[in-house]
């Protein structure tokens, strides 16, 4: 017996969406942690049960959160029912802890970016984007941050180590924040080489590390943005979102600032498959989970007017791994919309026929049972959504 | 006994009602209040102020006796009414943002 759960981030709350494979009702738990924008919630690839949230807030930080029953109880690492204090009598509530990695031994100097003004501007920590859980270790978390780095877990939350071959890469002084922050917002694990990893922030583009996170390159060659002073730089660009197909993770699919582009190689060259799309603008672009060559995502206007064009909401499906693309409608509102849908807001389950989910800025999620075919809310009326997650549990 | 009220989202995380009572040897000044108050309910640390540099939040402000007392130095003594635990220890939230 297959169910689906999916996991909502909101700016006001995390809340869990529950169905049986069929997909047709819906039971809608939350809000947890309400009134905190939570923007990520992810579940372990290898223990669906062990559940991580990144709960934060301009006012009082960041906050990781942990469930090891699917969503049910929430306790904060090293909290809960462990030991508070050390046996010094010194706070062990480390979980939140993310301090740039300057040490001699493992880290970079706190080195400096570029900020809006163009003058060199010291790395801040402001909040996490995105968890990315270990494909083969519950207690192992990849967290994307901004101001841009990538910290990991290997102890289920309790503290965080920067892994700062990223932050400290020789393209970093270049790096520019985007008008969201300068974010990590994407980590995509290669389920075939446990050493490859890629990230994205916005804005310099996007990294590969063969070697588990020690030493990074970035890989932009072939994207072409026009909004830098130079549109084929090394970094710089404004990546949005990329995905791959766990079968095949040498292509790469990416949505950027403007242009949906494409990678045959693992990200060493890109070449542009917007092809007949109404706008090559958006956030989001996810695969198929059963059809590596199928690929979704929802154009908005521009930069300027981040809502889809015409009013209509239309997921953009293209089943040639880009160029040909065929607008999704049924069930989708076809007028007076002006939503978005962010980055980290659609995902797919591996149910078949595959189903396809995405929250927008309006608050509603939408699913989809049948490939992207036909769509329905499943809820409509919640706080403007972030990140939307799924997992299809056996 | 001090007196030490948390904005509602601070209340949540540590779980409590209300007011926190701490027992606090010595001077009694932010800094010992927000120490007494991070070793008893770890999970706050880092809400009210910064990992590492231990510097108040930007969005924090602290109040004694009704004053506004956020750029006082951390380690000056907090007024009497709040050391004898007559007017709480505030912990606020800065009115800003949506």
């Amino acid at each position: 017996m297959t169910a689906i759960r999916i996991l909502v981030g909101t700016r006001k709350g995390a809340f869990i969406l529950s169905s049986d494979a069929r997909r047709r009702t819906w039971s809608v738990d939350g809000p947890h942690f309400g009134g905190w924008e939570v923007y990520h919630v992810k579940g372990s690839p290898v223990d669906p049960g062990r559940i991580y949230a990144s709960q934060t807030s301009s006012w009082f930080g960041q906050i990781i959160q942990r469930s090891n029953d699917g969503g049910k109880t929430w306790e904060q690492p090293a909290s809960g029912g462990e030991a508070k204090t050390t046996p010094e009598g010194m706070p062990k509530g480390e979980s939140n802890k993310f301090v740039y990695d300057t040490s001699a031994e493992t880290g970079r100097p706190l080195t400096t970016h570029q900020w809006y003004d163009g003058t060199q501007h010291p790395w801040e920590f402001a909040r996490v984007w995105h968890l990315e859980p270990s494909l083969d270790d519950p207690d192992t978390v990849y967290a994307g941050v901004e101001d841009a780095a990538l910290f990991r877990t290997t102890d289920g939350g309790r503290s965080w180590h920067e892994l700062a071959g990223l932050r400290g890469h020789e393209s970093g002084p270049n790096w520019t924040p985007g008008a969201g922050g300068m974010c990590l917002h994407t980590i995509v694990l290669d389920p075939t080489n446990k050493d490859r990893i890629f990230c994205a922030i916005s804005a310099a583009g996007t990294f590969r590390s063969d070697d588990g996170g020690t030493t990074w390159k970035p890989i932009n060659q072939g994207l072409h943005s026009l909004y830098i002073p130079d549109p084929t730089a090394e970094v710089g660009h404004c990546v949005h979102r990329i995905a791959i197909h766990p079968n095949n993770p040498n292509i790469l699919f990416m949505q950027k600032h403007w242009d949906v582009m494409r990678s045959d190689d693992g990200g060493d060259s890109w070449r542009e498959v917007s092809g007949n799309l109404p706008s090559d603008f958006g956030f989001p672009i996810a695969v198929h989970s059963h059809e590596p060559e199928t690929i979704y995502v929802v154009p908005i206007l521009s930069d300027a007017l981040h809502y889809p064009p015409d009013g209509k909401l239309r997921v953009y499906r293209s089943r040639s791994g880009g160029e040909e693309w065929e607008p999704l409608t049924r069930g989708l509102p076809q007028e007076h919309c002006y939503v978005n849908v962010l980055r980290d807001a659609m995902a797919v389950d591996t149910a078949d026929p595959c189903g396809i989910y995405f929250g927008t800025t309006g608050g509603q999620v939408y699913a989809s049972a049948d490939d992207g075919d036909s769509w329905a809310p499943i809820v409509r009326d919640l706080p403007a959504v972030l990140s939307v997650e799924v997992q299809t549990i056996s | 006994m001090i007196r030490v009220t948390l904005p509602h989202h601070l209340c949540v995380l540590a779980q409590v009602e209300g007011e926190v009572q701490l027992e606090i040897d010595g001077e009694v000044t932010q800094r010992t209040v927000l120490d007494a108050l991070e070793a008893r309910f770890p999970m706050l640390c880092g809400t009210v102020r910064e990992h590492g540099t231990l510097r108040r939040r930007p969005r924090v402000r602290f109040f004694a006796n009704l004053e506004d007392v956020s750029h006082e130095s951390p380690d000056a003594p907090l007024p009497r009414v709040v050391a004898e635990g007559e007017s709480p220890f505030m912990i606020v939230g800065a009115i800003s943002g949506g």
